[in-house]
């Protein structure tokens, strides 16, 4: 069975690591990753930039662009989807495109666009 | 479960948020630090108890401002308390005071508190210290290692500092639009300041130790950023810092000699750094209102983008630096556009450029390592001389010196 793994912790937290200490973490992470290789296949890694590297689009009447990360609360993680593309605005174009359809039919969520920071496309899988 | 590990993190990166609003609240930035400090030690008791707190800032605001009203009363200062409606919130519960939090205040607060330490009479080290003490919370040993003075000449200079934000007054209105504005370039600025302080740096321990500097700084412009997200220019500015830090690894040799951008082993770069800072600059760019950090940080983009020091696009960074000049003339800027001029049009339109800054950089060393460089390329050895020699006489650091010695020494072989 697949299963996709979200990291949520409080940005400010953990820019404030100090170096040593985000050392120490990360190598308990790797430590971790080999264990789980053990028996499990990992896919696709993708550490984010932080959320001042981010855009947002917004569904609703119009789509909006905005700087920031999203940030509203009465809307949950429902999906995700990894590009590579030329340009920051090739990127917001294909968000839009995105949003399109789901604005079209009534949503009002958004569509957050943030960058990679690192990224480890892991063993293949087969599509479900 | 790591206890203090958890708590320590929690309180550190709650400070900003708390001291500013404490500094709101008792418009006095010594009460609302000794409030905050009071508050972090009972937390470092009552959290392992009781279990973390919902929200660690709303904690810490309402437990140091508790303190301080105490102590206000018991001390009975000459000292107006806080508003009728501040005092009557002492009844209110931890969820009570979260939900009461105007958030509305939360980024106007941390602004303040910055903008605070930017004094304009503070001389600009005395702005960083303060600012690395009360917001970034730096103890007054790591602030005085990083700046390679004693714990107590730091400590003086913190206190001298805080003596005079003390004798004017705490702008606690929240500011308009272009007040707002201003209060960010100010801070902007102060941040560079501080980026520089650990940038320029040479080697060894104190290299090591000031690079930390660097570190603070682009977490400070981080947190400004994520709380005025639509600032072009703040963008600009950490992509700046991002960009110049990734060369960190390379810009000095195993003796600790600074080495020089054109000669840098480029494969120690930081690949990530790069690609935030660029990243950066292509958000700016949406908003098509260019300014000095903005452009400075094209410029350092423009570097990071040569694979080798060949490579480099000189003459666009020569208009970049001529656009930076049209928004924010100054002497140095036209010493780093005959730079960039030298290598794409030659040394002999450079030193054109160079002649009308002779008198108002006649004290800045790097003006005449330039036109020493010129003048020998030119194949003007005896007035590549001249200025070499005045060059030493300007040099600020061991390091800078021995930079041009080497060049006088070429010279001769």
């Amino acid at each position: 069975m697949r299963y996709a793994i979200f990291c949520y912790h409080a940005e400010s937290q953990a820019c404030s690591l100090p170096k040593d200490k985000d050392e120490v973490m990360m190598a308990g992470i790797g430590k971790a990753k080999d264990e789980i290789s053990k028996t499990a296949k990992f896919g696709p890694v993708a550490r984010l930039m932080p959320t001042t590297a981010a855009m947002t689009v917004r569904e609703g009447r119009e789509l909006v662009v905005l700087d920031g990360p999203f940030a509203e609360t009465k809307e949950q993680l429902l999906g995700f989807y990894i590009i590579e593309c030329d340009t920051l605005d090739e990127a917001i174009e294909a968000a839009r495109k995105l949003a399109e359809p789901r604005a079209a039919a009534g949503l009002n969520g958004a569509l957050e666009i943030r960058p990679l920071r690192m990224f480890d496309p892991g063993q293949p899988m087969e599509a479900m | 479960m790591n206890d203090l590990a958890w708590i320590d993190v929690a309180v550190s990166s709650a400070r900003p948020q708390a001291v500013a609003a404490l500094l709101r609240y008792f418009r006095n930035l010594d009460v609302a630090e000794e409030a905050f400090q009071e508050a972090s030690l009972r937390a470092l008791q009552k959290w392992p108890e009781n279990g973390p707190p919902r929200d660690p800032a709303a904690w810490l605001i309402m437990v140091g401002r508790n303190f301080a009203l105490d102590e206000a009363r018991r001390n009975k200062r000459n000292q107006p308390l806080p508003d009728d409606d501040v005092i009557s919130d002492l009844d209110d519960t931890e969820t009570a005071l979260a939900e009461r939090l105007d958030n509305a205040h939360y980024r106007d607060d941390i602004l303040r508190l910055l903008f605070v330490c930017c004094h304009p009479e503070l001389p600009a080290t005395q702005q960083i210290a303060l600012a690395l003490r009360v917001v970034a919370g730096l103890s007054v040993k790591e602030i005085a290692r990083a700046f390679l003075t004693s714990e107590a000449a730091m400590e003086q200079r913190i206190t001298r500092a805080k003596r005079r934000v003390a004798q004017t007054q705490v702008p606690f209105e929240a500011p308009g639009a272009v007040e707002r504005s201003e209060r960010l370039g100010v801070v902007a600025a102060m941040l560079y300041l501080i980026f520089n302080e650990g940038y320029s740096a040479s080697g060894g321990d104190e290299g090591h130790v000031r690079a930390s500097l660097c570190d603070e700084a682009i977490r400070l412009t981080r947190m400004v950023l994520r709380l005025f997200p639509s600032e072009p220019e703040m963008m600009g500015l950490l992509a700046l810092m991002l960009l110049q830090h990734a060369r960190a690894s390379a810009r000095l040799d195993v003796g600790g000699n600074i080495v020089l951008l054109e000669n840098q082993d480029r494969s120690k770069w930081n690949a990530e750094m790069i690609r935030e800072g660029l990243a950066m600059i292509d958000k700016a760019m949406q908003h098509r209102r260019p300014g000095p950090y903005q452009i400075q940080a094209a410029i350092a983009a423009m570097h990071s983008h040569a694979a080798r020091s060949e490579d480099t696009e000189w003459h666009e960074i020569e208009r970049l630096y001529a656009a930076l000049e049209s928004v924010q003339p100054s002497p140095v800027v036209t010493l780093n556009r005959a730079v960039a001029l030298s290598k794409s049009q030659g040394p002999a339109a450079a030193l054109e450029l160079l002649a009308p800054l002779a008198e108002p950089l006649a004290a800045y060393f790097h003006f005449y390592g330039v036109k020493g460089a010129l003048h020998k390329q030119l194949g003007q050895p005896e007035a590549a001389r001249v200025a070499f020699d005045r060059a030493i006489a300007l040099a600020r650091t061991a390091t800078e010196a021995a930079h041009i010695r080497a060049e006088l020494d070429r010279l001769t072989s």
